[in-house]
């Protein structure tokens, strides 16, 4: 009986059905009757080969419109949030454009930081984690400051409780202010935490607000770039896991961090994901991002035509918006770039340049009112007036 | 600190790229009756591509995990940058 399986595996994977296909049909085949097993397979190889897309077909046009229809139902408003903590997400409408114009940095950049072995169990443990990674800024534990122009320094209040809750004594805060340059620092009164900043230089009010602006965002603790932490937790298979998110997004540094489990770091920030992982994890961040977007605002849109949206976005090698400084500029046809936006520049550069079209397209057919190239229409019959002598001429 | 260089295979989000011998670049092109740029690209400086050595006018294999086929199979022409 096995070898049976083994054969119609084989008669399956010839007919070049996906592996995800062949192991459910397998699975559902060992439940019937074995005289039927031959009919069944013939069944499933007619039917996968039926829900084929024929060649010719105008599958981003398709795609355009399965993705552009349900985005007019989403909501306008950006805001939105995760979880009670607030972590403040940028979703709907803005969320997608953003993808899908490839901006360098999301509004809302994001991570989620799965922990390895005895930190995903403990929630203290992971509580640890998020205190090494959370950034701590001085200014984050300064309640009140002043710029004192006389004397050429600025005076910062701490607030104690919040600096004791962080781990931070005000030595820490004083050893990273000697820091900045052209400064000297006093631990005024450590009772209160009140930390003088004497600027050694020349100074006006303009360079003091300047040294201000430098002091309240020295660095205390923390990977730059993550605001935000927090721990949350979901159920699996066997007990509770926790997890880590975060508000802003530092993939390299957060990796280093123990406990953290690097293989499953994901950030919501393409380009960053690009940069430390390459065009394949990109392409695969936008097209869970989009999916995303798309299912949180309870739209089904099928995978497929996101899938073919990030493939168009990605297939350089680089990541492409869709628009005129992406995927539509570099389309050869000068009708068709001149149909998306910005119509003279295009003609006129064009006529410039002595650019020729040669109807190839779907846009530039429906310009000059000729039937699309697609489908049965994608073919076509050459005639060649005079014999082709000798060797035969192709296409 | 782990002090080591994380293996970015490692990588939930990586899937498994190969580089392919002279012999199974040409018998792939020859299969697909392509050229070698019309493939999908991808440059020398990514850092998958960085990994496994790849050098612009090679050809990467590259094995994705599919939610739709399972298991999936394409490929990458090497282009400079």
């Amino acid at each position: 009986m096995p070898e049976d399986l083994e054969r119609y595996r084989r008669v399956m994977e010839n007919a070049g059905l996906p592996p995800k296909i062949v192991e459910e049909a397998l699975r559902r085949l060992e439940k019937l009757p074995r005289e039927v097993w031959g009919r069944f397979v013939e069944e499933v190889i007619k039917d996968y080969e039926s829900r084929l897309v024929e060649p010719g077909e105008v599958v981003g046009v398709v795609a355009a419109q399965s993705m552009g229809e349900p985005s007019t139902q989403m909501t306008l408003r950006t805001f939105h949030y995760v979880g009670i903590r607030e972590l403040n997400v940028t979703l709907g409408l803005p969320r997608l454009i953003e993808l899908v114009d490839a901006r360098s940095k999301p509004s809302t950049p994001m991570m989620r930081i799965p922990l390895k072995g005895e930190y995903a169990k403990n929630e203290e443990l992971a509580k640890q984690v998020v205190k090494e990674i959370e950034e701590l800024l001085v200014g984050d534990l300064t309640v009140r400051y002043e710029i004192d122009p006389f004397e050429g320094q600025v005076i910062l209040y701490i607030d104690l409780e919040q600096a004791e809750r962080r781990d931070v004594g005000l030595e820490d805060i004083v050893k990273a202010l000697k820091k900045v340059r052209n400064t000297d620092v006093f631990l005024d009164d450590p009772e209160k935490g009140i930390i003088r900043v004497v600027y050694l230089e020349e100074f006006s009010y303009v360079k003091l607000r300047q040294l201000k602006d430098k002091i309240l965002s020295v660095r205390l603790k923390g990977i730059p770039g993550i605001r935000r932490a927090i721990v949350k937790k979901r159920s699996t298979g066997d007990g509770i896991e926790y997890y880590i998110l975060t508000e802003g997004s530092n993939i390299r540094a957060v990796m280093k961090v123990p406990g953290v489990d690097a293989r499953g770091v994901r950030s919501n920030d393409v380009f960053e994901v690009y940069r430390e992982f390459g065009i394949e994890a990109a392409r695969q961040v936008l097209i869970d991002e989009i999916v995303g977007v798309l299912r949180e605002q309870g739209l089904d849109v099928d995978i497929r035509h996101i899938i073919l949206l990030a493939d168009a976005m990605t297939f350089t090698g680089r990541i492409r918006q869709i628009g005129r400084h992406g995927i539509v500029k570099d389309k050869k046809s000068v009708f068709a770039r001149a149909a998306f936006e910005v119509v003279t520049t295009h003609l006129y550069n064009a006529s410039a340049r002595g650019e020729v079209d040669d109807l190839r397209g779907v846009a530039e057919n429906i310009i000059v009112g000729q039937p699309m190239p697609y489908g049965t229409a994608t073919l076509g019959a050459y005639f060649y007036m005079r014999e082709p002598r000798g060797k035969q001429v192709k296409r | 600190m782990e002090a080591e260089e994380f293996d970015i295979f490692e990588h939930e989000l990586v899937p498994v790229h190969i580089l392919l011998t002279k012999e199974e670049r040409a018998k792939l092109l020859k299969m697909l009756k392509k050229k070698p740029w019309q493939l999908p690209w991808i440059r020398a400086s990514d850092p998958a591509a960085r990994a496994i050595g790849a050098r612009p006018g090679d050809v990467v294999k590259i094995i994705r995990k599919s939610r739709t086929a399972g298991e999936i199979v394409v490929y990458r022409y090497v282009v400079p940058g």
